[in-house]
């Protein structure tokens, strides 16, 4: 289901235009007003501030707790600057405890509206950097509806592929239809000269009886024949037999769509943030919905710009909501209620119960890349067995992978000697006894 | 989207008189499908060219085409934690130091769990923590996921709220407070300081409340005799280590006498390194482990051992106390003078439950001013006093008792007068029991409470003076269950918990240490402990002892057996299959007789057909309550004119069917005296036995089990007690060691983990057997499948017997032989010379045989037999000596198991898990959650044998890659060699100098077993030594 997709269509030059219309038509700083981006551009009426410094100021200060359009922690923050005067603004940013102990009526009824929760003091930021975030605070919200209007331009573009493709199979097409009629043309051709020069074509025996009787008649076209069919067929049974349980590239629907697109790849998250038992444990672990929350308490819907032609923004936020209950987040009210669902993730790696993997040997010990047995997980979207897992990929990397023996000193005296033994500098897995039946089957 | 349109299938349903829509609307189809036509035309059927046959194979063809297209992995689920508990990682195991104390075992433990569930019992190795974990608290894991457990407090069998019990059970205080009469609460021996300060506090809350404590197998006696003398109902705590002579009269020290947990102190002194060892010598009627430990054991009835003590007191004290006249009149002497000339190095013990003998040991230590008595500790395991539970039972046949509080107590089993509680029980009022199963007692009472299992609770004990454990639960409780404590406060009208109560109870225990660290270590010492003196009537004791009456029948003494004590876990399946160390029965008690009464009463064991072990049946009658078809078994050893019976069998309520074994000894414990006179009689039939080895004798076979004693091992060459095999090689005669078919390979790079099993130090006692059953997910495949030689463990304790006195002399007579003397064999003459009837003599054990322990694992052969042998290369040998098992590429030829000179294979002739056929605990959900993670659980049709614990040295070894830094000495262990409370199993890597294993290994006392066969054992025994 691909619904975001490329960007200029006529829907869009519709909708952009529409926009214009809306903005040009209704009070400039309405807080609803849907307006298109570039408006944002203008110098905002609440005075003097450097709204691009704001935002900088914003996201290192304030975003954790608040957001521009929605509640969080905090209230929302757009257009903040109408509600109150500038000189409260000031004091409240300061040291807001302060101001809800003197007892300001407003102080008060902000702190209860947001369930008690103290606002940290920022008595480091100025007054010119306060005017920045909130001439950042006051820049209208960009246009909404952006997104469908790529869905349609994004249907079309998927057509327009298709369509290339087509015009290729049809140039093969008629290149096959030209080709066949030359082929009959020089035929016809040919009989006609033969006609004419007297030759008698002679009517040999062409029915497929006569075919086979002349092959069964030749022992030795027999015989390799069915050679060669058992031979081929002993090798199609034998890759089937072998595939048998092999779930490579398995990649089963998960009920929630994680992707580690977005958080290894474009947010760089370290594997190990998440998979922390891999260091220390035989289980890499699936992180529990508490690391999760560790980031998502705060981000609760993905930026505009992390949506793809597959997946939508809505989409994505849907699945972030998933989280929400499954750990029992409530967004208004940025309170836990205490209803939790497990989340049941289909395992991707199976490996059978005979065979004792150990991550943190691995990871910790040997230091191998995550990627290296996974894949490149930060470019998958879902999630998939990237590896065959058979006991002869263990075996051959056991072979080819030397032992980090580098500053461990477990491996320091064995490593001499056996490395003395085996006339080597630099000892395989293998050799270091890591083929043996024992080290992963008991 | 709903709607309200009517859809017509024809345009005859317009025609509501239609009789075809009518018929449409009842019937499916409007015409009857005509099956009788079709089923009842036989010609048809019969001339049908698909025959049954062919059915079959079609339904074959396609049951084999569709297994094909199922040839996809089933979809497994991976449910995180929502949010993870900060010290649990998936896959890493954790440890908590707690206390198990069921008022029978008791013992300083280390709970291994995994992802939350306790999965193994190890030893607290912590200074102070002296009490190591025998067979059956290592198996206690599994009781905590027995399905049968009580799950739901029950109020009149209906399940009940915890509110509703609570508010009863106080309504019925109140009423019993108005009404002025009994309240009594009824526990087990409690040893916990919070707990007995709670029940205090209660009988203050309700006048007419008291407290009995009863022990369901009664140590009455020595209470009785350590209270007059000490004026503290406790019993001695002996440091037997401290010990050069240790008579023992009818004291099984080594089993559980007084609590047992004295293995390890004897052990100590057991071990001739510095060319010493302690002096052994036991009087008993029963075989036990005590005897079979033994330097020298003299088998005589109980009455002649109240003669025999009286004598060493005489002997002792310079008195002169008439005695009666007993065989071993010699013996008893040579001991006494033996013990006197020891003087503070000697020690008696007494196992007689009568007050005067018990006050004989008191007198005897003194005068020895043993120091093994003087410096001993005192105990507070056992603590019932059985006249109050008397007198309990007659209050409440008077109907003088109005509520009863039962914990930890199952009176309606344990109690020889049951009959008599149990009309008492319909007198109370209210009576409720906390119990953890819907036991004999919890049937019958008013209500019954669920409480949690120990792994479960919050607790703390005094086990002995000067110490301070305390119990911490190491999993959320599994069912709804509440502690008796926990219901004691809020009767009390506390709103604390019971853990709050602990803790604010604990610091005047603590002796300054912090409450976390003695959480974390589970125990605090906070004294040495000195006895005080005391003295009593002495002489008195020993006149009344010496004129104590002889049984007029048979003496009949109860005993517990090491896997079963005192009943209490008797569902679960690890003890059950356990083989008793003597007479290595599972799954049964039985009644033990000497083979002269045997021969008397015409009592026989035979060995069926299958292998299989039978005896006869008798019927046991004492004061008038007869035991019916009682198994028996012809015990060598077994003092004449004496029967040996085990305590704990003969359950049935909240029981599995197949663990309903045994008969109820505790019908004939009358008056808690294990001391009963009996009349026995044959019953007709066989019972049939699930033994695991026969009664039989080690036949002279001195290269397997080798004995020496301390004189030789102290003066002659280790080559003379210790000597090499020899074989020929080139019509020579050389040591077998030197000669191989094979090249070695070089063992001196990594590890090389090799095992040595001191016989000196091992008492037999099962805790690495269970130990091992429990760490590599042993099946238990039940009572038939052991009877066929089924059974699965990896690790076994044989147990030999000698023909003649002892070991030696058997090895003597054999070589001895002259000829075959085919004549004397056929004339079956017993002084036959020849070898023909010698072997049949050697067969059979003496009356009095000597007794030896070995236990046998997997040997872990260099040279592995087995190896050689396997056609798919399932079975390898490791560069770390282990001899590897691939389960997964074996596919059950047997041919190792054939080859294995040691018989240490065992062969999964079924799917033992999830199987109906074997309802044991890999059977249920529950019972599963004690399996290992780490350990493959193995199915139908491979072989398997014991690992080395790969698992638990692969561990060790990554923990110390992960920390960058060798492995230390002795860091390796295996569940055997850790839950080994005596030392004599030490595991470790020999290429690591400064182990321990290193240095055993090249003891002059080390062999290996069947060293002639050359197969180069990684496993290494230590030569028993007797100082006799």
């Amino acid at each position: 289901m691909k619904k975001v997709g490329n960007h200029s269509s006529i829907s869009r030059i519709y909708l952009l235009s529409l926009a214009f219309l809306l903005v040009f038509s209704l009070p400039v700083f309405a807080q609803d007003a849907a307006a298109p981006k570039d408006a944002a551009a203008m110098p905002a009426a609440t005075g003097g501030g450097d709204a691009a410094k704001g935002k900088e100021l914003f996201n290192a200060n304030c975003a954790a707790c608040h957001n521009l359009d929605k509640k969080m922690t905090g209230p929302a923050l757009r257009g903040v600057a109408e509600k109150y005067d500038k000189a409260w603004i000031y004091k409240w940013v300061n040291n807001s405890s302060a101001l809800i102990k003197s007892g300001d009526a407003k102080a008060v009824k902000v702190f209860e509206e947001n369930n008690k929760v103290v606002m940290t003091a920022f008595p480091q930021l100025t007054t010119a950097d306060i005017d920045n975030i909130l001439a950042y605070t006051s820049e209208p919200a960009p246009k909404a509806e952006v997104a469908p209007a790529g869905a349609v331009a994004g249907a079309g573009a998927e057509k327009s592929e298709g369509v290339s493709n087509d015009v290729i199979l049809g140039v093969l097409v008629l290149v096959m239809g030209v080709l066949i009629t030359m082929l009959y043309l020089v035929y016809n051709m040919l009989s006609r000269i033969a006609l004419s020069k007297g030759l008698e074509l002679t009517a040999t025996d062409r029915s497929i009886q006569s075919v086979c009787q002349a092959f069964v008649k030749n022992q030795f076209l027999v015989l390799v024949s069915v050679i060669m069919l058992m031979l081929i067929s002993a090798y199609f049974v034998y890759g089937y037999l072998m595939q048998i349980g092999v779930d490579q590239d398995y990649e089963p629907v998960q009920p929630i769509h994680y992707s580690h697109r977005i958080h290894a790849g474009s947010n760089g998250i370290d594997c190990k943030y998440c998979h922390s038992a891999a260091r220390v444990s035989k289980n890499a672990g699936i992180p529990s919905l508490n690391v999760c929350m560790n980031c998502h308490k705060n981000i609760a819907e993905v930026a505009d710009t992390t949506a793809t032609p597959e997946h939508s923004k809505a989409f994505y936020d849907g699945e972030i909501q998933k989280l929400y209950d499954a750990v029992g987040w409530d967004r208004t009210l940025q309170k836990y209620t205490g209803k939790t669902q497990p989340v049941k993730w289909v395992r991707i790696h199976n490996l059978p119960d005979f065979a004792y993997f150990n991550h943190s040997q691995h990871v910790t010990v040997a230091g191998v890349e995550c990627q290296k047995c996974h894949g490149p997980v930060q470019t998958y979207e879902v999630m998939k067995q990237f590896a065959p897992l058979t006991m002869g990929w263990c075996v051959n990397c056991h072979r080819e992978t030397n032992v980090k023996v580098e500053g461990n000193g477990y491996y320091e005296k064995i490593h001499k000697e056996l490395s003395k033994k085996y006339g080597v500098d630099k000892l395989t897995a293998a050799q270091m006894g890591g083929l043996e039946c024992g080290k992963c089957h008991y | 989207m709903s709607s309200n349109k009517k859809y017509w299938k024809s345009v005859e349903e317009l025609n509501e008189n239609n009789s075809i829509v009518e018929a449409l609307r009842n019937n499916e189809f409007v015409e009857e499908i005509p099956t009788d036509e079709f089923l009842g035309d036989k010609d048809t059927l019969s001339s049908s060219s698909t025959t049954r046959r062919d059915f079959l194979k079609y339904v074959g063809f396609t049951t084999a085409a569709a297994t094909l297209a199922a040839c996809e992995g089933p979809v497994h689920k991976s449910i995180p934690y929502v949010v993870q508990p900060e010290q649990v990682i998936p896959g890493v195991a954790d440890y908590y130091a707690t206390t198990m104390f069921d008022g029978f075992d008791f013992a300083n433990i280390l709970v291994r769990t995994r992802e939350g569930r306790p999965i193994r019992i190890e030893n607290n190795t912590l200074e102070g923590a002296k009490f190591s974990a025998n067979a059956r608290v290592i198996a206690s894991v599994l009781s905590l996921y027995d399905n049968m457990r009580l799950k739901f407090p029950k109020i009149g069998n209906e399940s009940a709220q915890w509110n509703d019990v609570n508010q009863k059970i106080q309504q019925s205080l109140a009423d019993a407070k108005a009404k002025g009469k009994q309240v009594v609460v009824l526990t087990n021996t409690l040893a916990s300081p919070s707990t007995e300060k709670l029940i205090a506090e209660f009988v203050a809350k309700n006048p007419t409340a008291k407290h009995v404590v009863y022990d369901s197998v009664s140590e009455s006696a020595a209470l009785d005799a350590f209270e007059s003398v000490y004026g503290e109902r406790a019993l001695l705590d002996y440091d037997f280590s401290k010990a050069g002579t240790i008579v023992s009269v009818g004291a099984d020290f080594l089993g559980d006498w007084q609590g047992g947990g004295y293995n390890s102190s004897y052990a100590k002194g057991r071990i001739p390194q510095t060319g010493q060892m302690s002096k052994h010598i036991q009087f008993e009627s029963n075989m036990t482990l005590t005897g079979a430990a033994a330097d020298k054991r003299v088998p005589i009835s109980v009455y002649a051992q109240k003669q025999a003590l009286v004598k060493i007191f005489n002997i002792i004290t310079n008195s002169s106390i008439p005695t009666g006249k007993i065989d071993n009149e010699a013996e008893v002497v040579k001991a006494a003078n033996q013990l006197k000339d020891s003087k503070n190095k000697g020690l008696l013990v007494c196992g007689i439950q009568d007050k005067n003998a018990q006050l004989l040991v008191f007198a005897i230590n003194q005068v020895l001013t043993s120091e093994a008595f003087m410096a001993a500790g005192v105990r507070y395991t056992r603590k019932g006093s059985d006249a109050k539970v008397a007198e309990l039972v007659k209050d409440m046949n008077a109907g003088n008792v109005h509520t009863l509080i039962m914990s930890g107590v199952n009176p309606l089993y344990t109690l020889s007068n049951a009959k008599a509680f149990e009309t008492g029980l319909s007198k109370v009022t209210t009576s409720v029991a906390f119990t953890q199963k819907f036991d004999e007692t919890a049937e019958k009472v008013t209500i019954a409470a669920a409480t949690p299992h120990y792994l479960e609770s919050w607790n703390d004990y005094v086990l002995t003076k000067g110490t301070y454990s305390i119990a911490q639960p190491t999993i959320r409780p599994l069912f709804n269950t509440k502690q008796f404590q926990d219901c004691l406060l809020v009767w009390n009208g506390s709103p604390l918990t019971y853990y709050d109560y602990i803790k604010a109870n604990a610091s005047s225990y603590l002796n300054g240490t912090s409450w976390n660290k003695a959480v974390h270590d589970g125990l605090v010492v906070t004294s040495d402990s000195v006895l005080a003196s005391g003295t009593a009537d002495y002489s008195g004791a020993a006149t009344q002892l010496a004129q104590s009456a002889n049984a007029k029948n048979f003496e009949l003494l109860l005993y517990t057996k090491t896997g079963m004590g005192d009943g209490q876990q008797a569902n679960n399946p690890w003890l059950q299959e356990f083989p008793d160390p003597i007479t290595r029965v599972s799954w049964d008690n039985y009644v033990t007789v000497s083979k002269a009464d045997a021969e008397k009463l015409k009592l026989e064991n035979t060995i069926a057909d299958n292998g299989g072990l039978d005896g006869s049946y008798v019927n046991i009658s004492v004061n008038g309550v007869k035991l019916e078809n009682v198994p028996v078994i012809v015990q060598p050893g077994q003092a004449k004119g004496t029967l040996g019976l085990a305590l704990g069998y003969g359950r049935k309520a909240s029981m599995k069917e197949e663990m309903q074994v045994g008969v109820n000894a505790y019908s004939v414990y009358f008056n808690a005296s294990s001391l009963q006179d009996a009349t026995i009689e044959k019953a007709s039939g066989k019972h049939e036995f699930a033994c695991v080895q026969s009664q039989k004798t080690l036949m002279g076979r001195g290269d397997i089990l080798k004995e020496t004693t301390l004189a030789d091992y102290n003066k002659k060459d280790a080559k003379e007690w210790n000597p090499q095999p020899m074989v020929s090689l080139d019509h020579k005669e050389v040591e077998a060691t030197t000669v191989d078919l094979w090249e070695s390979f070089d063992r001196t790079t990594g590890h090389h983990f090799n095992l040595s099993i001191d016989l000196n130090a091992c008492t037999g006692c099962g805790a690495c057997v269970i130990a091992c059953h429990a760490e590599n997910n042993v099946p238990v495949v039940g009572k038939t499948e052991v009877r066929r030689s089924r059974d699965m463990h990896w690790l076994r304790i044989d147990r030999y017997y000698s023909s003649e006195d002892t070991f030696a002399a058997d090895v003597e007579k054999k070589e001895n032989f002259d000829g075959l003397d085919l004549t004397g064999f056929l004339a079956g003459n017993e002084d036959t010379k020849g070898s023909l009837g010698g072997f049949r003599q050697l067969e059979h054990p003496a009356d009095n045989p000597q007794v030896s322990f070995q236990p046998v694992m997997c040997q872990h052969c260099n040279h592995a037999p087995c190896e050689t042998v396997c056609p798919v290369a399932a079975t390898s040998h490791g560069r770390q000596g282990q001899n590897h098992m691939a389960y997964n590429r074996c596919v059950g030829t047997r041919y190792c198991a054939n080859n294995c000179p040691y018989k240490v294979r065992r062969f999964n002739w079924f799917l033992y898990n999830n199987n109906d056929e074997f309802d044991f605990h890999m059977n249920d959900d529950l019972g599963r959650m004690v399996i290992n993670p780490d350990v493959n659980v193995r199915s139908r049709g491979v072989m398997e044998k014991c690992s080395m614990c790969i698992q638990m040295t692969q561990a060790t070894i990554l923990k110390a890659k992960r920390e960058g830094r060798p492995v230390n000495a002795d860091e390796f262990q295996t569940a055997c060699s850790s839950a080994c409370s005596t030392g004599a199993m030490v595991f470790g890597d020999v290429n690591n100098k400064d182990s321990q294993i290193t240095k055993v290994v090249a003891d002059k006392r080390a062999y290996h077993l069947l060293e002639h066969v050359g197969t180069k054992p990684n496993v290494v025994y230590q030569v028993k030594v007797r100082n006799s």
